[in-house]
């Protein structure tokens, strides 16, 4: 009887040794607001666990209020997903911890998330028969006032600017910065000269932007200071344009150009016209411009897309003196490849202080290059931590790296 | 009238300059609705400005017409293809489309204008090639570089290339992936410093030659 009783005693003990283990309820499970974001959402965060697989699914519950009323399921997914991804968010603006499971659940028709409303939410562990919830978690969405995840940004642009306003300064108080020769630039005199000594116009094109681009701006700056050359040289200004209000804006600078120039009386209300917003509408007018009147200088600046080489390769086929100027990286080839002279990149934003040669215009210039030199120190800086962290698996680099990241 | 013509538009940029400036950086709804606002002004304003165009199309040709410069009779064309659109335009309420069936302002866009723009991109061909033939005429030392290289990329890039030549397809990804990419990252920094610098200025008014006119302070 006792050693029937031991028998059954170590089978039983047997079969509770053998039976699985019960499912472990999430552990650290908490909701909190999205942090750095537009509001109407809440994030979850939970530890994750040696034994997440896909096998085991997590769902979403989440209720009003603060749990008393009914709870609505918003997502479902495997138990080995929806981590903390590396690099999504500055070390300064984790709402995670390395390798926690992290989930933004923002408002949806199925369930809406209302800003300044406390909600409630619970996971549901299910793995085959078995199942365990989590605690119920309380948060409330608000709308962000400022995304700190952007400070490296904003410390980036305020030290920018700050070393800009000094330089300007620097250059008030010395005005004899030297600066290294734009070949392009330089041509701007030949290329009008030529157009006198022909008889011929000349032509200059602002691109395909609108005034609220930087590119175009830099290209009506630039406007002035062809204009100023070209109303001393009593020579025919032509500019077709693709924008009225870009119209509007050159014909106040050529005017202001020619008066500033001494000859106000030389000034055509027509040399600015507009044409039409159509790309290709537009190409074929300036191409036909090019071969009727034949002007013996192109200028195109600013931004330009699939127009750019029908524009040059024929004026280069007329033989005019053609002058490029753009920050459209993909059009460069064409430029290069069919223009005399090509302002590359910062070279189109460097011409009206280079043409002008105003202390203070000049004087940004240098506020540039320490911007650039920052930025080279920054980049062999940055690829050696990276890759002294490769080496020696270490992520203690990434608190620096971060700072050079871009985070939105 | 200095005001209204030099100080109240410096006012103006430098205040919105600021404002949208500031707004990169807060993800609250009332800046998100902000720069909606602003950019459903600025979509006005540019459709009101398009009369500013079309006064300027039309007395640029109507002086062409008048004077009977050479090529005037491109001028009494565009007229003519202006009225008669405007007019089918009309004549069919704007739509392209009724009940399915296509209206005469469909049918001008569809056989006229859709032909002619691809009639202009398709002679781009052309023009990148008379280009790449200029551009790869070995004359100095860097032109034959690039000639040997695009000759690499272009037979990485074509079935009948890789066929012939398999290992130009590495040299390819090599050459577009580690040296162009490089290249365009170099000029794409300094076009990001340029345009902060460019747009600094502005906001700050110390460039104000795009309100026509000198730039001293």
């Amino acid at each position: 009887m006792i050693v029937a009783s031991i028998l059954l005693l170590l089978l039983t003990g047997g079969a509770a040794w053998a039976a699985p283990s019960a499912l472990p309820p999430p552990e650290g499970f908490h909701a909190l607001d999205t942090p750095n974001d537009a509001g109407r959402s809440l994030s979850l965060v939970w530890k994750a666990s040696p034994s997440d697989s896909k096998d085991r699914t997590v769902q979403i519950w989440i209720g009003e209020g603060k749990g008393e009323g009914e709870f609505k399921i918003v997502a479902d997914f495997p138990a080995n997903t929806r981590y903390m991804k590396p690099g999504e968010f500055p070390f300064w603006a984790q709402p995670a911890g390395p390798g926690d499971h992290y989930l933004k659940l923002p408002s949806s028709k199925a369930f809406p998330i209302e800003d300044g409303k406390p909600y409630a939410v619970k996971l549901l562990v299910r793995e085959g028969d078995q199942e365990v919830w989590s605690a119920v978690a309380q948060a409330t969405s608000r709308a962000d006032l400022f995304n700190t995840a952007q400070v490296n940004n904003l410390m980036f642009v305020l030290a920018f600017t700050g070393v800009l306003l000094a330089s300007i300064s620097a250059a008030r108080r010395n005005p004899h910065v030297r600066l290294r020769r734009i070949a392009g630039l330089d041509a701007v005199d030949e290329a009008i000269g030529r157009s006198t000594e022909m008889g011929r116009p000349i032509l200059y094109l602002t691109g395909a932007g609108d005034m609220s681009e930087v590119p175009t701006i830099a290209a009506t700056t630039i406007l002035g200071e062809v204009a100023k050359k070209v109303a001393r040289y009593d020579t025919t200004l032509k500019v077709p344009h693709r924008d009225p209000i870009v119209m509007a804006v050159c014909q106040e600078i050529v005017k202001e150009a020619y008066i500033e120039a001494g000859r106000p009386d030389a000034y055509k209300e027509d040399s600015n016209f507009f044409i039409t917003s159509d790309q290709f509408s537009y190409t074929a007018a300036v191409d036909g411009i090019m071969l009727r009147e034949k002007p013996a200088a192109n200028f195109f600046m600013g931004s330009y897309f699939a127009e750019s080489l029908l524009l040059t390769e024929t004026g280069a086929s007329t033989g005019a003196i053609q002058i490029a100027g753009t920050d459209s990286d993909h059009q460069l080839p064409f430029f290069v490849t069919t223009c005399d002279y090509t302002l590359i990149g910062e070279e189109l934003y460097a011409a009206s202080a280079y043409l002008s040669r105003e202390p203070v215009l000049v004087g940004t210039l240098r506020g540039q290059d320490f911007g650039k030199a920052f930025i080279m120190s920054a980049l062999v800086l940055g690829t050696a931590l990276a890759t002294v962290g490769v080496i020696f698996q270490t992520e203690v680099f990434n608190y620096v790296l971060d700072f050079f990241r871009d985070f939105k | 009238m200095i005001f209204l013509k030099r100080q109240l538009p410096l006012a103006i940029t430098f205040i919105m300059g600021i404002a949208f400036a500031l707004q990169y950086y807060i993800p609250h709804p009332v800046s998100e609705e902000a720069i909606t606002s602003v950019s459903k002004w600025m979509q006005i304003i540019s459709g009101f400005a398009l009369l500013l165009g079309v006064a300027s199309l039309f007395h640029v040709h109507a002086v062409k017409i008048k004077r009977q410069v050479p090529g005037w009779g491109y001028s009494f064309v565009l007229y003519l293809g202006i009225f008669i659109t405007i007019l089918v335009g009309f004549w069919g309420k704007g739509e392209v489309k009724v009940d399915g069936a296509q209206t005469a302002f469909g049918w001008l866009y569809d056989y006229m204008m859709v032909p002619l723009q691809g009639t202009m991109f398709s002679i781009l061909a052309f023009f990148i090639a008379s280009a790449a033939y200029r551009a790869f005429r070995a004359r100095s030392r860097e032109a034959s570089v690039l000639l040997i290289a695009a000759v690499v990329v272009m037979m990485g890039r074509v079935p009948l290339g890789q066929f012939l030549l398999p290992w130009t397809w590495d040299v390819t990804q090599w050459l577009l992936n580690v040296m162009n990419s490089a290249v365009r990252r170099a000029i794409l920094i300094g076009v990001s410093m340029g345009s902060i610098a460019l747009s600094l200025k502005i906001i700050l008014g110390i460039e104000r030659s795009y309100l026509g006119g000198g730039k001293e302070q």
